[in-house]
């Protein structure tokens, strides 16, 4: 798929039409107003040259009914392709309520993608075709940018907060995967590919290269090794909270104001934990910034996401009981 | 009106009343200002030049064969420095603006002669700690010095590179503050707000931004130096601070620095499209006030730079809806001067094919930012070769070129002297089909995902990159030629007598090269800008 001399990107995502309709339009607009006024210039050039220095032009100084046409005109044109071009963006920010969720790293330079189910890759990621998939990223440096143009999607890795991408694969085989952020020396050299496989076939990689636990199982083991249960009791009588059913929902915290419970809260709660104290807790936790790797974070966070009594996170077990969305054999239009 | 003054006696001029080197450099004529100006501008034009061609270069192939991988960030940081703070933002309204605005206003100089030597220093001693941090080891930061890597991964030259930015700062704002009084006090009198050529409001609009925006960037680089020096944590995380927060406060001040680059250029196309056309310009009001308008919606908009940052959608929807109003009133611009051209008497010399030529690529430029408004389609392209190629067409399509276009309608008054016409269209057309070259592919590029700063990239992007390397060849030939016939000018041109070009505004009334005092008297305004057609009674 790499021959030739491509001239429009792949569609190899649900998004990725929608994205491309829109930009055709803008296309079809700018190249209309493009044209129009470089013909009229080179018209009037032509039509009124003259090589008399002596000549005067008429004498006009303007209308106001042709500027307010050219000012609202094109502010109207503007709130058009502003109102579309919102309308695509909530979609691109917004991922559907079950997704494949898979967690990302980005470090220079490379990517390092974790899946639910324990397993890891590097610059590499495996996904099935025709289901939402949501990445959650970070970066453990400098800013990153997880870019797949294929899919027309793209967020900034960056330290200390979680990102996330989410898209649904519409086409197989393998696409690029960038870092679109400059990042130092090898910032082209942070590049992968995204392998989109039949769901069935995913399946199948997915038994290949298990190893280990799974993410949630690794987490748990963390939690034993940095004796974070010796205070998280799950009776919720430790020097911690209890952290059982505390993911998606709101947690109220000691300066009174409220926060859901989320990738990010969890994450800040491991590397800060004074920030955002739970109400009734003393701020005894230390800090954990520098002695936990993202990755591992990551693990904790997918430990405490999954000591929910209902899990929305679909895992592979849940994976094939899903309803098929958008169907990974559909056409490119 | 003379036509090509017939040769008199040695004239005294600005340029043969004071001979010695000390009589340069501790001048306080604007003009000679403006003129040390052109000498230090053109020669950062050449530098960033030089990084533009190994950039190229190294694009030609897919491989990283040219060059290491660290030069190559190097390169396109020092290209970025070299061309943003050196060139684009004091060529308008530091050369031409410094020359050419006090003969506008009728007035012997600017408002502050000796701050504005003082802002020439600056400039230079700026200047000189960039050269100095460029070839002591270089910067590999990008322009945009983007924390944390700016503040704790890069350890190359940062802050001496920071340190000529927040140095030269200084040099803009005391130019923007000596130009805003010099226009509030010095115009000539019968020289209302309404009777000032265009070009004096777009300056005007330009010191506005100069002033407010430039502290920002100081204290921005202020805050860099903190946290690398001393280690307050300010944008670095692991030190408790935002890394987005640097680039609220970056993009702050460099957005309204693009208007501070492309405002003063569309000033002086307004002077040659009306000048050529012989014509007011169409609705003067509109392009004044869009000036202004610009300026002022020029601060809001600055998180369209973020839109994949992280930023809430709420204040990205906010940002794009600001965003595609500052586009209107550059709309108005161009539809004005396209209809100054109306019914015109289109005198086709070497500067209106520079301001066509302009008028051309600053469309273009002009129209894909209506892409990278459009938060859908942002997401896709930020980053990408379609946020170079369109800040390239604004940037140099629109603010080189009309600075070219001012430059080669100003020449004859700077230095007295016509430069030849035919060799000036033709390095206009090369210029023009250069850059399209260079930069029309760039936008497929980037639609197709090439992401910008790769030194390496896909082999299926090669064919795209060779075109567009060899339309920077091109450019780069235009470019040449632009000097060799202006040098060439100043030993063979023809005299150019007062008004070669037969136009109105007051920059035209007194001899060329100008006087030392600029006039021999007083001048007193008593019509409109470009009342051409009250000075003929031949209508076409």
């Amino acid at each position: 798929m790499f021959s030739g001399i491509p001239l429009f990107p792949t569609q190899a995502s649900t998004l990725a039409a929608d994205v491309d309709a829109l930009y055709l339009f803008i296309v079809a607009i700018t190249a209309f107003f493009g044209i129009l006024v470089t013909i009229v210039v080179i018209y009037f050039a032509v039509k009124y040259r003259t090589n008399d220095p002596m000549k005067v032009g008429a004498r006009i100084h303007g209308s106001i009914p042709l500027e307010l046409a050219w000012s609202i005109i094109p502010f109207l044109i503007t709130i058009v392709i502003f109102a579309w071009a919102s309308s695509v963006f909530f979609d691109i920010y917004r991922p559907p309520d079950q997704t494949l969720e898979i967690y990302a790293t980005g470090k220079r330079w490379m990517w390092k993608f974790q899946h639910l189910d324990g397993q890891n890759e590097i610059n590499e990621l495996h996904v099935p075709a025709g289901r939402p998939v949501k990445v959650t990223f970070t970066s453990e440096d400098v800013i990153h940018s997880l870019y797949f143009p294929a899919f027309r999607v793209k967020a900034d890795a960056i330290p200390g907060r979680y990102s996330s991408v989410w898209f649904s694969a519409t086409k197989l085989g393998e696409f690029h995967l960038f870092c679109a952020e400059y990042c130092g020396t090898n910032h082209s050299g942070m590049v992968g590919r995204v392998v989109v496989m039949e769901p069935t076939e995913y399946e199948a990689w997915l038994t290949g290269t298990v190893r280990g636990g799974s993410l949630a199982s690794r987490g748990e083991q963390l939690f034993g090794d940095l004796a974070c249960n010796t205070c998280h009791l799950s009776d919720g009588r430790g020097r911690g909270p209890s952290l059982v059913n505390k993911f998606g929902s709101p947690e109220r915290l000691a300066n009174g104001s409220t926060v859901p419970v989320d990738e990010e809260y969890v994450r800040e709660s491991i590397l800060m934990p004074a920030v955002k104290l739970v109400d009734g807790y003393q701020p005894l936790m230390p800090t954990f910034q520098g002695l936990v790797s993202e990755e591992n974070v990551m693990a904790l966070v997918e430990y405490v996401k999954s000591l929910r009594a209902q899990s929305s996170t679909v895992s592979r077990a849940e994976a094939s009981e899903e309803p098929a969305q958008p169907a990974a054999t559909r056409e490119n239009r | 009106m003379t036509v090509g003054a017939p040769i008199a006696a040695p004239k005294v001029t600005y340029l043969n009343h004071e001979h010695t080197v000390a009589s340069w450099l501790l001048t306080k004529d604007h003009k000679r200002i403006g003129i040390m100006y052109l000498v230090v501008v053109t020669f950062a034009f050449f530098l960033g030049g030089i990084f533009a061609s190994m950039i190229r270069l190294e694009l030609a192939t897919p491989a990283g064969d040219l060059v290491s991988a660290d030069t190559y960030n190097k390169m396109f940081t020092m290209h970025g420095v070299a061309m943003v703070f050196f060139v684009l933002i004091p060529a308008v309204p530091a050369i031409l603006g410094n020359f050419i605005l006090p003969l506008m206003l009728g007035a012997k100089d600017v408002a502050f002669p000796k701050l504005n030597l003082l802002s020439w220093y600056v400039f230079v001693i700026g200047f000189t700690f960039t050269l100095y941090a460029m070839v002591s080891g270089g910067v590999d930061t990008g322009w945009t010095f983007y924390t944390p890597y700016s503040s704790r991964a890069s350890n190359t030259n940062v802050m001496a590179t920071g340190l000529g930015v927040f140095i030269t700062g200084f040099s803009s704002i005391l130019t923007g503050l000596n130009f805003m009084v010099t226009i509030h006090r010095m115009r000539a009198p019968g020289l209302t707000w309404f009777r000032l050529p265009l070009f004096v409001w777009a300056v005007y609009a330009t010191s506005l931004v100069q002033i407010l925006g430039t502290p920002v960037i100081a204290i921005t680089v202020l805050a860099l130096a903190i946290e690398r020096f001393l280690h307050f944590g300010i944008f670095d995380p692991v030190l408790g601070g935002d890394p987005v927060l640097f680039q609220h406060m970056f993009w702050f001040y460099s957005h309204p620095a693009v208007y501070i680059m492309i405002l003063p250029p569309m000033g002086a196309i307004s002077e040659v499209i009306a000048a050529f056309s012989r014509k007011s310009i169409f609705g003067y009001s509109f392009v004044a006030f869009s000036s202004l308008a610009i300026a002022i919606f020029g601060f809001l908009v600055w998180a369209h730079h973020l839109f994949v940052a992280g930023i809430s959608v709420y204040s990205a929807l906010v940002f794009s809806f600001l965003t595609y109003a500052v586009a209107i009133p550059s709309a108005v611009k161009t539809f004005n001067w396209a209809a100054t051209m109306y019914r015109g008497a289109i005198w086709l010399k070497a500067p209106m094919i520079w301001a066509i030529a302009f008028l051309g690529l600053f469309l273009v430029g002009g129209l894909t930012g209506l892409f990278t408004a459009a938060l859908g389609v942002d997401v896709h392209i930020h980053d990408t070769y379609f946020v170079v190629a369109h800040f390239h067409f604004i940037m140099v399509g629109g603010a080189i070129m009309g600075y070219f276009a001012g430059l080669h309608y100003w020449w004859p008054k700077i230095t007295g002297r016509m430069y030849s016409d035919i060799w000036a269209k033709v390095a206009a057309i090369i210029v023009f089909v250069g850059f399209n070259l260079t930069f029309g592919p760039q936008f497929i590029l980037g639609y197709l995902g090439m992401p910008r700063r790769y030194h390496v990239y896909p082999a299926e992007f090669q064919v795209l990159n060779v075109l567009s390397s060899a339309g920077a060849s091109i450019l780069g030939v235009g470019y040449l030629l632009v000097a060799i016939y202006l040098l060439a000018s100043l030993f063979f041109g023809e005299e150019a007598g007062d008004n070669p070009w037969h136009a109105t505004g007051l920059e035209w009334t007194t001899q060329s090269p100008p006087l030392p005092h600029n006039f021999a008297s007083q001048p007193v305004v008593t019509e409109d800008a470009y009342e051409y057609s009250k000075r003929e009674i031949k209508v076409v």
